[in-house]
């Protein structure tokens, strides 16, 4: 366990090395000069020139690198060519929409696929079991920002019982208005979320309930719901857990175009509007955040993986 | 349900966007441009889903939006499956640490997801259809590179191809015609899965003004578009939705019908 977590953890460093570099050289290599942000329709040379130093973009490229990943490292994300505030501080500032959205839908989404994608399973011979499935196979297939715009259409505007959008200016300081503010952006990104996951879950549990050790523990007088809840849940986790980081950052992405249809200020409405005003340094920082949350995910979930099937841990012995 | 169920009813679905589309360049209902409709028209009359806030026809639109749809899977299936092809045979024949350092690389161009990915590239690029179809396409080229070297892999441990190359058979006669028709029915199966995931990322930039520019009708911007109108003109708003899932669930469908197909022939 000790060597592959070491050369899980090498692994993990070099790809965000590896995503710092990628996310530097192609934001670089992208046409237009990020100076142009600055400058007025027709400047001067003068101008264009004082604009690239103030923006250091006059360095020859290595350098221009050295100075970002020493920038990072210690933190600093830049200025906002726009509002010229510092990006790092407008980043957190936003992780109190798009992180409780992002967590609440995940353990939504896990909640609605889980015991949907077991009976889907398990009662595939019944009439629910394939509309369930025909149901998540639907659900994968609807925009989560269409999802959004129906839930709107429904709840805010018809039965006015939910805010269209928008979030508190003043935060969590009152924690009912911002709850309410979530509640449709939660209930669209996990209904979304939900459909891939069940489709997951169900092949998982497809795949253990023909398995031998199920039929024992039936011949040993386990009901059929003892011996999956004793037996099988676990194993069907197995493949379902490696699923489950990846589904995170699908998450996380899903928050970041459902907070676009709620205009709630996350994390995603930055980098949208970051992306439109050619905000280049927005941009790049909430760009680093996101990628490096999606490869320590990541990272975490293979971990989760191991410490919940031994053989993993073992690969010798199987 | 049958795989044969899968795979009729997923082709349907397809051929009935593509059909419209085809139409679309034979006869519309207007000119793209015509407002004589008046505002927010209701469905009805001459305009069979009624007209949008600027009084263009919206039948007319959802068909144009129909061959943005359509082109975006076309146009990134083939970026993505040509660059991810080549990339993936040439990762799959490369030696111990080439392929390791391959393999590295990929894992992270595929922990970028498209979404972002495709965001990067409009950040430099500016919204256009083209742009979107090329990062759309650059980032599933991640994930069918990934793929197509794991399949070359096994392919290339099996005892036929020792024999072809003890008989003096040479590597491209032996990716032609040995390695390439073993790994295309996977392949063909991803193809599609991904090709519905294009036209949903299209439309997900879309409407986040990211994508297609007006006036071009995608059925994303059309659906943001719709949505400060959604009370007075519901159709505007459903219209799109209903015709982007049809697309999409066609084209998991075929993919499914496919895979099933493809794991009998396994058996």
């Amino acid at each position: 366990m000790l060597s592959y977590l070491l050369r899980r953890t090498a692994i993990l460093i070099g790809s965000l090395v590896l995503a710092a570099v990628a996310l530097f050289v192609l934001l670089r290599l992208l046409p237009g000069d990020p100076a142009n942000a600055l400058l007025p329709v027709g400047a001067t040379p003068e101008q264009i020139e004082a604009a690239r130093r103030e923006l250091g973009t006059d360095a020859s490229l290595p350098a221009q690198f050295l100075n970002w990943l020493h920038d990072v490292v210690t933190l600093d994300l830049g200025k906002s060519l726009i509002s010229t505030l510092p990006v790092g501080p407008e980043i957190t500032a936003r992780l109190p929409v798009t992180v409780p959205l992002t967590l609440a839908a995940f353990v939504l989404a896990v909640l609605i696929a889980v015991p949907v994608g077991v009976l889907a399973a398990a009662r595939a011979g019944r009439w629910y079991g394939p509309v369930l499935n025909a149901v998540a196979q639907l659900g994968i297939a609807v925009p989560a920002f269409w999802v959004g715009l129906l839930l709107i259409t429904a709840f805010a505007l018809r039965l006015r019982i939910l805010p269209a959008g928008g979030f508190p200016p003043d935060g969590w300081a009152d924690p009912g208005t911002a709850i309410e503010s979530l509640v449709l952006p939660v209930v669209t990104v996990a209904l979304v979320m939900s459909a891939s996951l069940i489709r997951y879950v169900r092949s998982a549990t497809l795949g253990v309930l023909g398995a031998d050790y199920l039929r024992t523990a039936r011949a040993l007088g386990s009901s059929p719901a003892q011996a999956f809840w004793r037996h099988g849940l676990r194993n069907a986790a197995v493949p379902v857990i490696a699923v489950l980081a990846m589904e995170l950052a699908t998450t996380f992405l899903g928050a970041v175009v459902v907070e676009s249809v709620f205009a709630l200020p996350g994390l995603g409405s930055l980098l949208v509007r970051g992306i439109s005003q050619h905000d280049y340094p927005v941009v790049q920082g909430v760009m680093l955040v996101s990628t490096a949350t999606v490869l320590v995910v990541g990272f975490l979930g293979d971990l989760a993986q191991r410490l919940v099937d031994p053989r993993l841990r073992h690969p010798g012995a199987s | 349900m049958s795989k044969r169920l899968h795979l009729y009813i997923g082709l349907v679905l397809v051929l009935i966007v593509a059909g419209a589309v085809l139409v679309s360049y034979l006869w519309l209902p207007f000119a793209p441009d015509d407002t004589s409709g008046g505002r927010l028209a209701p469905p009805g009359g001459d305009h069979l889903l009624g007209t949008d806030k600027l009084g263009r026809d919206l039948l007319t639109q959802l068909l144009i939006g129909g061959r943005i749809a359509l082109g975006t899977a076309l146009g990134a299936v083939a970026v993505g499956g040509v660059l991810g092809l080549g990339a993936g045979l040439l990762a799959g024949f490369a030696t111990r640490w080439l392929d390791d350092a391959a393999a590295v690389v990929l894992d992270i161009l595929i922990a970028f997801p498209t979404l972002l990915l495709a965001m990067l590239i409009v950040a430099g690029t500016g919204a256009s259809l083209g742009t979107a179809i090329l990062a759309i396409g650059l980032a599933m080229a991640a994930i069918v590179a990934r793929l197509v070297r794991v399949l070359v892999k096994q392919v290339l441990g099996r005892d036929y191809i020792t024999a072809a190359r003890v008989a003096g058979v040479s590597w491209p006669r032996i990716v032609l015609s040995h390695v390439l028709p073993n790994i295309a029915p996977v392949l063909l199966v991803n193809l599609a899965l991904q090709a519905g995931l294009a036209v949903l990322a299209e439309a997900s930039l879309s409407y986040l003004g990211l994508g297609t520019p007006p006036p071009n009708a995608s059925w994303g911007r059309m659906l943001f578009e719709a949505q400060a109108t959604v009370l007075t003109s519901p159709v505007a708003a459903i219209a799109p939705g209903l015709a982007l899932v049809t697309l999409v669930i066609g084209m998991n469908l075929t993919a499914d019908g496919l895979r099933l197909g493809v794991s009998d022939a396994d058996r």
